[in-house]
């Protein structure tokens, strides 16, 4: 309906039209409110107009009203805050299955990994109506990745992965933004997000020049660092072996237990004497600043690929999962 | 020589008593160190005015034309820092609070007179050291000093921003030590609690909110020094550092902060409503309790700015939870003060019309507040213009819409003359009117997705850009007269009666200008606050035409 108002975003991911209700309400409200408060003053202001011969009347103030005032907003602020905090959660939840895209923002620019190896910059090649997630680091400052017709935007930050996740629902090209100030370029800190149907997509990954898949990459480059010496997949060398950890609890020296997730994998490859696997000794080399980010997401989802992934890739058809939003 | 002339002396007051500059500069009348805030924060307001009028100027085309995408992250860093730091922050606290605080409550002075006198100096050093770093090439950090790029990445002026900032930060904490002291200690006899003036109790929550916040400020500053000129690692990933911890740190002083800016501003509107409507206000308790409670949960929200910043979902919604608490004692007040209007004998002066503006605008600005409090929604309109046209109807559209309004409430009792109130009337007009043209655009533009702080931005923008930039020049004109005629009503304005409005409040029964020590004897209190019931509607009051 309000697609070709031209004072509104265009509306082309799954949990938009969400986004775009509550606005809606909320405008309706906001201008209700807008218009009575208005109008009341309008009409106090000229029918308690000073007159001649006419006296104010002095009231105090009255403790029923000031509680329907108090309790009747604070309900509807509630309603609000529930309605905003059950379309975050669905925003902030990535689906079960999700295909995965590695971002790296660094000054002034985007760069996508695809697993199936395809780099990009400033440009996303994306299947319509798939599950993407979007697992995103910055290799310098805080950037923030902003879809606005896909109504997602999440910060982008050094030293960790933040992850957002969309499911295009109208193939074509949207702006893709930078949203946090990060310096002289930010404004030219911009690209583009084109949603395909899935023929088209898959023609366009196989039309590409990569050198092998995500993992793959990852694989050489885990050779090529020597991680392989100690990190065996035959017999227990001196660091853990990495076959089947992905998602796993972990249990450290000092007796908690993490989960071997996407940020574990990275800072244990980075200042790996943070967090060491209980029965080894902290002998592994530091890595911070020897690898880049994306060497870095290549590494991780080598790692990945060691456990049975339940992610799929872009390209693979959708594994339906009953938990998946529509 | 029997013609001599016998000069006609005019009453002694605290304009008149001593001339020269060491009688201003080293003076610790809590009214005179009010105007010499006034003269400082007004050239400030112009300096930020000016790099905002270029953002506009800039924002005309979309391409980056105007100056230099360097020059345009400085300016609109420095005039986020010039406008809160130097110019919302002291503005009326420092300046009408200064004045009205020791007034309306029957004492002599603040409780600290040369305390306040050192802040106006610590402010003025500080404003010193911030165009020292604006002339030597300026800062491009935003004024939210976001790191890693502030401490590890800008090429700038940060640490003497950031060290300027440091000890306006302490200008505002002597201010509101002192107010809060002098609150409690000196109010003349029979002046309990519950008689005190709204805008004392405003005041009160804000002095709290700039003792407890402020602190933090200069920690958090001081740390983003340390990291910067000694690498040590505080908030720079690469060194072991936390940039998220820097944002829970820094908008634990600064949203808060945005109470500093309103609540004062709160304070006057409640005063000059009960005034031009003769009555009482409406819910007087509530509206001082929800001023404190506004201090309060204020303290409790502020990672409601970090909602994408990559926090836990779960904590995001406590935050949002609480930021729709806050929304409540600002609702309270809003609904009290049209209320007041009910079967009154409204004036529409100048300060009323200044009034109803404030209203409409920090109606609108709260209600804005709700989109961006609602957790699902802020996701998409965090960081844009949206954000942008927020804030600037509750800082600008608010709070300087009751300074404006006090400024001319209290401008008799000040300078002891009329302002032209003509043309106060049609600047206010003015302001609203620019102030809409120029902000109601943003929010659309925001929702259609354009990115706050951006230096060029794609062509659909456009349209809603110009009418923005228009509406900016409108406002310009809309400040610059009351600039004009409050100077030109020094000399030429009539001469004020002691209480031209007929308004309560013990600052009316001090003479226009009020003598050194402000009464001639203590006053006793014996009636209740805004007796508007007893007080005389002057009958006309001797405005100029």
């Amino acid at each position: 309906m309000f697609d070709n108002f031209p004072l509104w975003p265009v509306r082309a991911s799954s949990y938009a039209g969400n986004v775009d209700a509550l606005f809606i309400f909320l405008v309706v409200l906001s201008g209700l409110m807008s218009i009575a408060i208005f109008v009341m003053i309008t009409v106090f202001a000229i029918r308690y107009r000073r007159q001649r011969n006419v006296r104010a009347e002095q009231i105090d103030g009255s403790t029923v009203l000031e509680i329907t005032w108090s309790v009747v907003p604070l309900g509807v602020f509630l309603m609000i805050f529930a309605w905003g905090a059950v379309i975050y959660f669905q925003e902030r939840t990535p689906p079960r299955g999700a295909a995965e895209i590695y971002v790296v923002g660094k000054q002034w620019m985007w760069k996508l990994q695809h697993v199936e190896g395809q780099r990009e910059i400033n440009e996303l090649h994306v299947p319509v109506n798939r599950d993407i997630k979007l697992i995103m680091t910055s290799q310098d400052v805080i950037h923030s990745f902003y879809i606005p017709a896909f109504r997602i935007k999440q910060d982008v930050v050094p030293g960790r992965y933040t992850y957002a996740w969309f499911r295009a629902t109208k193939p074509g090209t949207y702006h893709l933004f930078c949203a946090e100030y990060c310096g002289t370029m930010h404004s030219g800190m911009i690209g583009s997000v084109t949603v395909m149907e899935p023929g088209q997509y898959a023609a366009w990954l196989s039309g590409g020049v990569a050198s092998g898949s995500l993992a793959q990459t990852g694989q050489a480059l885990f050779q090529q660092l020597g991680c392989g010496t100690c990190h065996r997949t035959d017999v227990q060398g001196r660091g853990p072996n990495l076959t089947g950890i992905y998602g796993k609890p972990v249990t450290l020296e000092d007796g908690r237990t993490v989960i071997a997730d996407d940020n574990y994998i990275r800072e244990s490859i980075l200042s790996p004497a943070a967090k060491v696997v209980s029965g080894f000794k902290p002998i592994m080399p530091v890595f911070q600043g020897l690898v880049t980010e994306e060497q870095l997401n290549a590494l991780v989802e080598y790692v990945k690929s060691l456990s049975q992934s339940p992610a799929g890739s872009a390209g693979s058809p959708q594994l339906k999962s009953p938990g998946s939003p529509q | 020589m029997a013609t001599a002339v016998i000069p006609v002396r005019e009453r002694e007051n605290y304009l008149n008593k001593e001339y020269g500059v060491r009688s201003w500069l080293l003076t610790t009348d809590h009214k005179r160190i009010a105007l010499l805030y006034l003269i400082t924060i007004t050239f400030f307001f112009f300096i930020g005015g000016i790099f905002a009028l270029l953002i506009r100027l800039e924002l005309l085309t979309p391409a980056g034309d105007l100056v230099q995408s360097d020059t345009y992250n400085k300016l609109f860093t420095m005039h986020g820092q010039v406008m809160i730091f130097f110019f919302l922050i002291p503005s009326i606290p420092a300046v009408l609070g200064n004045f009205l605080v020791p007034m309306m409550i029957g004492a002599k002075d603040l409780a600290f007179p040369k305390l306040n006198l050192l802040s106006w100096y610590l402010l003025v050093i500080a404003g010193v050291m911030m165009l020292h770093a604006i002339a030597t090439g300026g800062v491009d950090t935003g004024w939210t000093f976001y790191t890693p790029f502030s401490t590890s990445f800008s090429n700038t002026k940060v640490i003497e921003a950031g060290l300027s900032i440091f000890v306006a930060g302490f200008s505002s904490i002597l201010t509101g030590l002192n107010f809060v002291v002098t609150i409690h200690r000196m109010r003349a006899p029979g002046l309990t609690w519950s008689r005190l003036p709204l805008f004392i109790w405003a005041h009160y929550a804000t002095s709290i909110i700039q003792l407890l916040g402020t602190p933090v400020l200069a920690i958090t500053l001081v740390l983003v020094v340390l990291e910067r000129a000694l690498n040590l690692g505080i908030f720079d990933p690469t060194r072991g550092g936390d940039p998220l911890l820097f944002q829970h740190l820094f908008w634990f002083y600064s949203h808060p902060a945005v109470y500093i800016m309103i609540l004062p501003s709160m304070g006057v509107i409640s005063e000059i409503i009960p005034c031009f409507a003769r009555k009482r206000p409406f819910g007087y308790s509530f509206i001082a309790m929800s001023s404190l409670a506004i201090a309060v949960f204020g303290f409790l929200v502020w990672a409601h700015h970090m909602f994408v910043a990559g926090m836990s979902i779960y904590a995001a919604m406590i935050f949002s939870l609480l930021s729709y608490a806050v929304a409540v004692p600002s609702a309270i007040k809003v609904f009290n003060w049209t209320a007041t209007m009910y079967k009154g004998s409204i004036r529409f002066n100048t300060p009323m019309l200044y009034a109803f503006g404030f209203i409409g605008l920090f109606t609108m600005g709260g209600l804005t507040g709700l989109f961006l409090a609602a957790l699902g929604l802020d996701v998409h309109v965090t960081d844009t213009y949206f954000v942008v046209a927020h804030f600037h109807y509750i800082m600008v559209g608010g709070a300087v819409m009751g300074y404006l309004g006090g400024m001319h409430f209290w401008w008799p009792k000040i300078s002891g003359r009329m302002y032209p109130e003509a043309w106060g009337r049609l600047a206010a007009l003015i302001v609203f009117i620019g102030f809409n043209l120029t902000f109601f655009p943003q929010f659309v533009l925001g929702y259609v997705g354009m990115p706050r702080r951006y230096w060029q931005y794609p062509s659909e923008f456009q349209v809603l850009n110009v009418l923005s930039t228009a509406g900016s020049t409108i406002l310009a004109v809309g400040y610059l007269l009351p600039m004009i005629y409050f100077l030109w009503s020094m000399r030429y304005g009539k001469p004020a009666p002691d209480n031209p409005w007929g308004a309560a409040g013990l600052e009316w029964m001090s003479a226009s200008p009020p003598p050194t020590y402000n009464f001639d004897e203590t006053p006793v209190v014996t009636w209740e606050a805004y007796p508007y019931g007893e007080i005389a509607v002057p009958e006309e009051a001797p405005v100029e035409r």
